[in-house]
């Protein structure tokens, strides 16, 4: 345990180590805060039923730099050990593939929430100057907060399965964007079943990521999309431990 | 410490490393040669339990590398050719974090990390990143990285390559401090620092083990056969005949240096003793009467390549 944790913190050190950690926090928090402000003022436009934490996790302002930054977040995790050789010094130290899979998984998924974390802060100033609140209940941060994090959890696993397939950063970065893609486009399916039987859209409500995304945000609670997220999320990371296990013994 | 036996070592249709055999007892400093390509670091990197063996079996400090891999581990301190080593770190960052790693209790982490740094010579970059660092400290900063968990038993794959002839000296001298506390493993191109700090020598040769014994018995091994070198002035047309039948020799070459004649002799025992006593009968002033004693570079040579002359 103490071996894991001393990897994890390395882990965690190594992405606050690199200047470009905090290009990218700044650039994100740009972005978000442009996403935030585009959905006060459509909110303005037109008021309806949609609470502002709703309008924050449901534009393509939203959606475009989430998908984006799994790839910049998780290519380097195995790729820059396999190029640099120092896996092998790693590998060579009384440490399981396994704690190194997940030391590199929990550590992306740190500064995956850290790079989430000031947009907690948009509400709060929300509630400071304008006196009301973003959302009717608690529940819609949780949703949307607590979702927000399984998504993240599974597409961060898809980028270490990647990473640990190549030593090229660069083929690893676009090997993720493709599978993050493929997976969330698919979550558009559900919308063109909408009319379809309900047995279509039962199945691709299952992983339809921005419909889960819209319920969490509302508050709504449902332990499919849950289960869905963290045993997809574990048979990814057990897929990048064969990966690993497998380039190591076969080099 | 070390019981190998059977190792071998299969990529797809290459046989990397075939059936070796053996053993190194405690406090041993073994040298392991070989042309590149041998199978040198194949077999490195299978008792480091970085590649698992295709079969046969090895076991470090009665641990199988393969079964029993994390203890083994814990008693192996290996340094990678060519030292790979993060660019993100401070040297003394890196040492703290792989002392951890390797399982050196808390409060023994800097007592381990100002002897390593002591004893490699890195106190006066301890603070610097390692990506600015000379290729001699990276160095060194491997083979800090390799004892600092005070393992029995230390792996070094070409430890002095691409060092300055000083740099490789101190290096030298450093192996053989170490040799103290430590068994050692390690391999090398450059023969005479094999010579100078082994006990043993592993000859290793695609993936064969070819010889294995001390400095000296692979020399005298060697050295029944060799060459005599005679220069006399001499214009004796029968010179040639006349040293042929000298016991001992078989066969003579001759050359020409102005007055003087360089006779080179390829000789079975050593018969400069009759040599003499022939240049005296024939009255041959004699100016060199040496015999060229075999280094680890002739057996060296002598056993890697008997195979590829068909």
């Amino acid at each position: 345990m103490k071996r894991f944790l001393t990897l994890l913190l390395r882990e965690i050190r190594h992405y606050f180590h690199q200047p470009l950690a905090y290009i990218v926090l700044f650039f994100f928090l740009l972005l978000t805060a442009a996403n935030f402000h585009a959905g006060l003022v459509a909110l303005n436009r037109e008021p309806g039923e949609t609470s502002v934490v709703e309008a924050f996790f449901n534009t393509v302002l939203f959606w475009f730099p989430f998908v984006l930054i799994f790839p910049l977040l998780t290519m380097r995790l195995f790729s820059e050990e396999y190029k640099l050789g120092t896996i092998e010094t790693l590998m060579t130290a009384p440490v399981r593939d396994g704690q190194v899979v997940v030391a590199k998984f929990l550590g992306s998924l740190v500064f995956y929430i850290v790079l989430w974390a000031p947009s907690v802060l948009y509400f709060v100033i929300f509630r400071q100057v304008t006196g009301q609140n973003a959302a009717d209940a608690i529940g819609s941060y949780l949703g949307a907060y607590s979702m927000l994090i399984l998504v993240g959890m599974f597409y961060l696993s898809i980028g270490c399965l990647a990473s640990a397939l190549t030593k090229n950063q660069i083929v690893a970065a676009t090997i993720a964007f493709a599978l993050i893609s493929l997976m969330f486009f698919l979550s558009l399916l559900s919308f063109f079943f909408l009319k379809a039987s309900s047995t279509l859209r039962e199945l691709t409500y299952y992983f339809s990521t921005i419909e889960h995304m819209g319920e969490f945000s509302r508050g709504l609670f449902d332990t499919r999309p849950v289960v869905f997220y963290l045993s997809m999320t574990i048979f990814t990371l057990f897929l990048t431990h064969h990966v690993f296990q497998y380039r190591r013994w076969k080099n | 410490m070390i019981k190998v036996e059977k190792l071998t070592k299969r990529y797809g249709g290459v046989t990397a490393v075939d059936e070796i055999d053996f053993e190194v007892g405690e406090g041993e400093v073994v040298g392991f040669l070989g042309p590149n390509g041998a199978g040198k670091t194949t077999t490195m990197r299978m008792l480091a339990c970085y590649l698992p063996p295709t079969s046969g079996r090895a076991e470090v400090a009665g641990c199988d590398v393969f079964r029993d891999s994390l203890r083994a581990r814990e008693h192996i301190g290996y340094m990678p050719e060519h030292v790979p080593l993060p660019h993100d770190m401070r040297v003394n960052e890196y040492l703290s974090f792989r002392a951890a790693l390797k399982g050196v209790p808390g409060r023994r982490i800097k007592e381990r990390l100002a002897d390593v740094c002591d004893l490699c010579g890195l106190v006066e970059v301890q603070g610097r990143m390692i990506a600015a660092l000379s290729k001699g400290f990276r160095q060194r900063v491997g083979l800090a990285d390799a004892m600092i968990h005070e393992p029995e038993l230390l792996i070094l794959d070409e430890p002095t390559i691409g060092l300055d002839p000083n740099q490789i000296r101190q290096a030298r001298e450093l192996i053989k401090n170490l040799r103290r506390h430590h068994t050692i493993l390690l391999s090398t191109h450059i023969l005479s620092e094999v010579e100078m700090t082994c006990s043993r020598v592993i000859i290793i040769n695609r993936g064969r083990l070819e010889a294995l014994d001390t400095p000296e018995n692979l020399r005298s091994r060697l050295s029944s056969e060799g060459e005599v070198l005679l220069e006399a002035r001499t214009d004796d047309p029968h010179a040639i005949a006349k040293l042929r039948s000298v016991h001992g020799v078989k066969d003579v070459v001759q050359t020409k240096l102005g007055d003087w004649t360089r006779f080179i002799l390829h000789v079975e025992s050593d018969p400069r003793e009759s040599l003499h006593a022939l240049a005296v009968k024939e009255g041959w002033p004699v100016r060199e009467l040496t015999r060229r004693s075999a280094t680890l570079e002739q057996v060296f040579a002598e056993v890697t390549q008997a195979e590829e002359q068909p």
